[in-house]
C-alpha cells in the first residue's frame, strides 16, 4: 500500500475557556486517523463529540494545541496563514449548512471563480472551468448569475462542491454534508460525492453523525464519543456488526425503515440497555 | 435529478437587489434631504467663485447694512458683505466637517475591521482605548487642545474625528464578529484567499451600508460642533464659516436681528437634512433585514413552514405543477389491516379537502395544500410524511389555528371532536389549542422562553387552563416532569432553559403538551433536532405516555425510521397533496404510488456498505504516487 495522503497522531485541540483564568475546553483528547488517496473515512459521532473539530483541525481553523497533522509527509498541523493558503489546492471542504456557507451577495460564477483567480488563472480560463465545474455537479450552465437565495438546498450544495472541487484538491473534508437535505435530495448528493470521487480520485474525510449515510459512502469507519476515537475499522463491520458499547448504542438507536425490524431493534436496544444498567 | 431551475421570474423580487441609493429616491423626504445636500455640496464646491465680493472686504460705509440691491443679504458689522461670506463660509464649514468625517472614519473603521476579524491583543488595546475616549467629554477636550494649539479649524475638526471614532469602532466590530462566523467567511479561507481579499470582499460589503448611515449622522454632529465652536469665539475668526457668522449676527442682535438668521438656516437645514437623509437609509435597509430574519427564523422554528411556501411558489408558476387537483390523482388508499383496526377508536379529528392559500402582493392567493382530507382515531398515532416542500407542516398548523401570517384555510373544514375548527374565532381556539390539542415543536430549544423558569412555564397552562391552585400545578408539574424522565425534577423545574439539553427541554415539551390531558397531540418533526441516542429515548417516552393516555398522535416527520418505529396509519404528502394513504405496514410492503416508491427508495440502510479501499486502490498507485510527489512539490515551494 502506498503511505497515507493524511496522518493524524495523538492530536488534542484546545479551546480557551470563557472567562478569567477559565478551564480550556478540550474538545480532541489524543485523536489518530489516517485516509490514504483516494480513499473516505467517514466519522460518525454525536453533537459534541468533537468530529466536527477535527475536520475543522485539519482544515486550519480550530487550535492545535497538540499531538500532529501530517499531510503527504508533511506536518501541517501548527501552519503560519501564508503558508496554509498554499495547501488551499490540496484540501478543500464542504459544509453543512448550504445556507451560511455561500455568500448571499455574490452570485454563482463569482464564488466559484474567487478561489481560482486567486491562484493567478486568468478570467477567460476561470470561466471555462466554472462551466465544466456546474456540469461536473450537475447544474445547467445558466446557473451561473444567478444568486444561492434562488436555489433549493440540494443545489446550493452542488454549488458548495463545485467551489471545493476548483482547485482539484486530493483531500475535500465534508462537514455534514447531507444532512440539512430531504432524504431523496440526500441519496442523489451522496451518489454524486461517490461519483466525483471515482473520477477523480480525490479521498474524502466525511463527517457525519447519522451511520446510514456514513456507510454509504465511506470505504473505513471511525466513531468519536467525547473527543476520543471509540472504535474504527471497515465500513461494514462498524456499521454492521460494532464492538464498542458506545457503537452499539448508537446503531441500536438508528431505528430502521421498517415497521417489524424496528420492533425488533427495539427490544434487542431495550435489553442491551438493561444490561448496561445492571452492569 | 433535479437540475431543473425554478426560472429567476418566478422569485420574489429580492428586496436587497435594489441599491440603497434608488431606494432613498423612492421616499419624499430622501428626495428632498438628498437635493439639499446637493445643493449644500454644489455650493462648497463652487461658492467662492460666484460670490459677489470678497468675503473678507471690508467698507465703513456698509457697517451693518440692510438688505439692498448690490448687497441682497445685506453686511456685518465689518461691513462685509453677508451673501459673499455665507458662500465663502460654505465650503470651509463642509470642509472642516469632512475633516472630522474621514479621520472618524478611517480611524474607527480600520480599528473595527482589524479588531473584529483577528481578534486577539489588537481587540482588547482597541476596545479599552475605545472605552477611554468615550469616556472623556468632548468639549472640554477642544477647549484643552485649543490652548495648545491655537485657533484652527482643522485642527480642532481632525481632533473631534478622533473623539468620534468610537462610533464607528463599536458599529464595524459588531458587524464584523457577526459575519466572521459565518461558514462563507470559514471557506474562503480554506480556498486560500488572503486575509485582505476576505475582509474587502466578504466583509466589508456587509458593514458598508450601517457606516453610510452612521456618516451621515455624524456628518451632521460635526457641522454642529463646528459652529458651536466657532459661536463661542474659539475659532480663527479671519476665516468665514457658519459659527462665526453666527456669533457676529449674535454680537449685533438688536442693532440687526436679520443677520443670525443666515448662518442659523444653513447650519439647521444641513444638519436636519442629514439626519433625515441617515433616518430614511435606515427604515430602507431595516425593513429588509427584517423580512431576511423573518424568513430564517422561520426556518429555524418549523422547517418547511415558509420553506414550503417558496418552494411551491417554484413549482406551480414554474410549470411543473399547475392544475395540480384533488381529483386530477386520487389518494391511494389501503385498506386496514387487523393491527390499524384494532388500534381504531372513533374518529377524532376529522379533516375534509382542506386547502391552505397566502395571499400573494398583487391580491391574489397562491395555494399551498390543494385539498388534504385525513382521519385521526382515538388513541391512534398516524404519520404525515413529505419531503420539505409538501404541505405536511401547513396541514398540522392549519389544525392548530398557527398558520404564518398571510396564511388561512381557503377551503374544506377540519372538524375535531364535533367542533368545527376552521371557523372557529380566535378566542375560542385558545380554549382547544394547548388545551385539547397538544402540540410538540421540532426545536425544544426556540420554544421555551430563556426568562422564565421551566417550571413557571409549565404551571401556568395548567393554572389558567384547568384553574388549578398554584401548589396542585406544581404538584402535577413535579410529577409529569418525573414521568417523562427527568432525572432530578425539582432542578429542571427551577432551572432556566439554557441550564438544560435539547433532549431535555424536549422532554419539558412533552410533558406541557400532555399536562392537559389532551385527546390529539400534534408532533412536528419532534426528534429530527436530535441526536439519534436521544431520538430513540423520545420516541420510547412518546410511545409509552400515548399508550397510557390512549392519546391520538399526529406526527409529522420526514423520517421513515421514525414512521416505522411510532405510526400505526401513514399519509404520504407531496405538492400540497395526500398521494397515498394506509396502514404503516402497506405503505412499507406495497407502496404503489410513485412518489412513496421513490422516497422508499431513497432510504440508505438497504444498501450494502462501501467495501474498503482494496483492488481499487492497487490500480490507482501510480496516481497517488504522482499526488505525494505534487505534494512533495507545494512542500518545497512553501518553504
Amino acid at each position: 500500500m502506498s503511505a497515507p495522503l493524511l496522518e493524524v497522531e495523538n492530536l488534542e485541540v484546545e479551546y480557551p475557556g470563557k472567562g478569567f483564568r477559565a478551564k480550556p475546553f478540550r474538545a480532541l483528547k489524543g485523536v489518530s486517523l489516517d485516509i490514504l488517496p483516494g480513499e473516505t473515512v467517514g466519522l460518525v459521532g454525536e453533537s459534541g463529540s468533537g468530529k466536527t473539530t477535527l475536520g475543522r483541525a485539519v482544515l486550519g481553523l480550530a487550535p492545535v494545541t497538540g499531538g500532529s497533522i501530517r499531510y503527504a509527509g508533511r506536518e501541517i498541523g501548527q501552519l503560519h496563514r501564508r503558508e496554509r493558503r498554499e495547501l488551499s489546492s490540496e484540501i478543500q471542504v464542504v459544509f453543512q449548512d448550504p445556507y451560511s456557507s455561500l455568500n448571499p451577495a455574490l452570485t454563482i460564477e463569482q464564488i466559484l471563480i474567487e478561489p481560482l483567480t486567486v491562484r493567478g488563472v486568468s478570467t477567460a480560463a476561470a470561466k471555462q472551468r466554472v462551466a465544466t465545474l456546474l456540469e461536473q455537479v450537475g447544474l445547467p450552465v445558466d446557473a451561473r448569475s444567478r444568486l444561492p437565495r434562488e436555489f433549493s438546498g440540494g443545489q446550493r450544495q452542488r454549488v458548495a462542491i463545485a467551489r471545493a472541487l476548483a482547485l482539484d484538491p486530493k483531500l475535500i473534508v465534508c462537514d455534514e454534508p447531507v444532512s440539512a437535505l430531504d432524504l431523496s435530495t440526500q441519496a442523489r448528493v451522496l451518489d454524486l460525492f461517490i461519483e466525483i470521487q471515482e473520477r477523480t480520485g480525490v479521498a474524502y474525510l466525511f463527517i457525519s453523525h447519522d451511520l446510514a449515510v456514513v456507510r454509504h459512502v465511506s470505504h473505513r469507519v471511525a466513531v468519536m464519543y467525547r473527543g476520543e476515537i471509540v472504535e474504527s475499522g471497515d465500513g461494514d463491520q462498524v456499521t454492521a456488526r460494532p464492538e464498542h458499547p458506545y457503537t452499539q448504542k448508537l446503531f441500536m438507536a438508528a431505528p430502521v425503515p421498517d415497521p417489524d425490524q424496528q420492533e425488533e431493534r427495539r427490544v434487542a436496544r431495550r435489553r442491551l440497555m438493561a444490561i448496561a444498567a445492571e452492569g | 435529478m433535479t437540475t431543473a431551475i425554478t426560472p429567476p421570474n418566478t422569485i420574489p423580487t429580492p428586496t436587497g437587489r435594489t441599491s440603497l441609493l434608488r431606494r432613498v429616491i423612492r421616499r419624499p423626504l430622501g428626495t428632498i434631504s438628498l437635493a439639499f445636500l446637493l445643493v449644500v455640496a454644489v455650493i462648497a464646491v463652487i461658492g467662492p467663485l460666484i460670490a459677489p465680493y470678497d468675503p473678507n472686504l471690508a467698507s465703513l460705509q456698509l457697517v451693518l447694512a440692510p438688505p439692498s440691491a448690490e448687497h441682497p443679504l445685506g453686511a456685518d458689522s465689518g461691513g462685509r458683505d453677508v451673501l459673499s461670506r455665507l458662500l465663502a463660509a460654505t465650503q470651509i464649514s463642509i470642509a472642516a466637517a469632512l475633516v472630522a468625517l474621514v479621520t472618524a472614519l478611517l480611524i474607527g473603521v480600520i480599528a473595527g475591521l482589524i479588531a473584529g476579524y483577528y481578534r486577539g491583543w489588537f481587540d482588547n488595546v482597541a476596545s479599552w482605548f475605545t472605552a477611554l475616549v468615550m469616556a472623556l467629554p468632548g468639549i472640554v477636550v477642544l477647549l484643552a487642545a485649543r490652548a495648545v494649539v491655537g485657533p484652527s479649524v482643522w485642527a480642532a475638526m481632525l481632533i473631534f474625528g478622533i473623539l468620534l471614532a468610537p462610533a464607528y469602532f463599536r458599529l464595524v466590530y459588531a458587524a464584523v464578529s457577526a459575519v466572521r462566523s459565518e461558514l462563507y467567511v470559514d471557506a474562503a479561507r480554506v480556498s486560500g484567499l488572503s486575509d485582505l481579499r476576505i475582509i474587502s470582499r466578504h466583509i466589508l460589503s456587509v458593514v458598508r451600508a450601517p457606516i453610510i448611515i452612521q456618516s451621515a449622522i455624524v456628518a451632521g454632529i460635526a457641522i454642529a460642533i463646528q459652529s458651536g465652536l466657532e459661536f463661542l469665539g474659539l475659532g480663527d475668526m479671519s476665516v468665514p464659516t457658519w459659527g462665526s457668522m453666527l456669533n457676529d449676527g449674535f454680537i449685533n442682535i438688536y442693532k440687526a436681528p436679520l443677520l443670525m438668521m443666515w448662518p442659523s438656516l444653513a447650519i439647521a437645514l444641513t444638519s436636519i437634512a442629514l439626519t433625515l437623509l441617515a433616518n430614511v437609509m435606515r427604515d430602507a435597509l431595516e425593513r429588509t433585514v427584517q423580512v431576511r430574519r423573518r424568513r430564517r427564523r422561520a426556518v429555524a422554528t418549523a422547517t418547511g413552514s415558509i420553506a414550503a411556501v417558496t418552494t411551491s411558489i417554484g413549482t406551480v408558476t414554474g410549470g411543473i405543477g399547475i392544475g395540480i387537483d384533488a381529483e386530477a390523482e386520487p389518494t391511494i388508499r389501503h385498506a386496514d389491516d387487523e393491527r390499524a383496526a384494532a388500534r381504531a377508536g372513533e374518529t377524532i379529528l376529522d379533516v375534509r379537502d382542506l386547502r391552505i392559500g397566502y395571499g400573494q402582493d398583487d391580491g391574489g392567493t397562491l395555494e399551498v395544500v390543494h385539498g388534504v382530507s385525513l382521519d385521526i382515531r382515538r388513541g391512534e398515532v398516524h404519520g404525515l410524511i413529505g419531503e420539505s416542500g409538501s404541505g405536511k407542516t401547513q396541514t398540522a398548523f392549519a389544525v392548530l389555528g398557527l398558520l404564518p401570517r398571510g396564511g388561512r384555510i381557503t377551503g374544506g373544514s377540519i372538524d375535531y371532536e364535533g367542533v368545527r375548527l376552521d371557523t372557529l374565532g380566535e378566542r375560542e381556539y385558545t380554549a382547544i389549542r394547548g388545551r385539547r390539542i397538544g402540540y410538540i415543536p421540532q426545536e425544544p430549544m426556540s420554544n421555551l422562553d430563556p426568562s422564565f423558569t421551566i417550571g413557571s412555564q409549565l404551571v401556568e397552562p395548567l393554572r389558567v387552563g384547568l384553574g388549578l391552585s398554584k401548589k396542585d400545578a406544581t404538584e402535577k408539574t413535579l410529577a409529569l416532569l418525573e414521568r417523562v424522565g427527568i432525572p432530578d425534577p425539582k432542578r429542571t423545574f427551577a432551572a432556566y432553559p439554557h441550564e438544560v439539553s435539547g433532549g431535555m427541554a424536549q422532554r419539558v415539551l412533552i410533558a406541557g403538551a400532555v399536562s392537559t390531558d389532551p385527546d390529539l397531540i400534534i408532533a412536528d418533526e419532534p426528534t429530527t433536532a436530535l441526536d439519534v441516542t436521544v431520538q430513540a429515548e423520545v420516541l420510547d417516552l412518546l410511545r409509552d405516555l400515548q399508550a397510557e393516555r390512549q392519546m391520538a398522535l399526529l406526527l409529522v416527520t420526514h423520517n421513515f425510521g421514525v414512521v416505522a418505529d411510532l405510526c400505526d396509519r401513514v399519509s404520504v404528502m407531496q405538492h400540497g397533496l395526500i398521494v397515498e394513504h394506509g396502514p404503516v405496514r402497506a405503505i412499507f410492503g406495497r407502496a404503489e404510488h410513485p412518489y412513496t416508491r421513490s422516497l422508499l427508495g431513497a432510504i440508505l440502510d438497504e444498501g450494502p456498505a462501501r467495501a474498503p479501499l482494496g483492488g481499487a486502490a492497487i490500480e490507482k498507485a501510480e496516481i497517488q504516487d504522482a499526488d505525494v510527489a505534487k505534494a512533495d512539490a507545494v512542500k518545497g515551494g512553501a518553504r
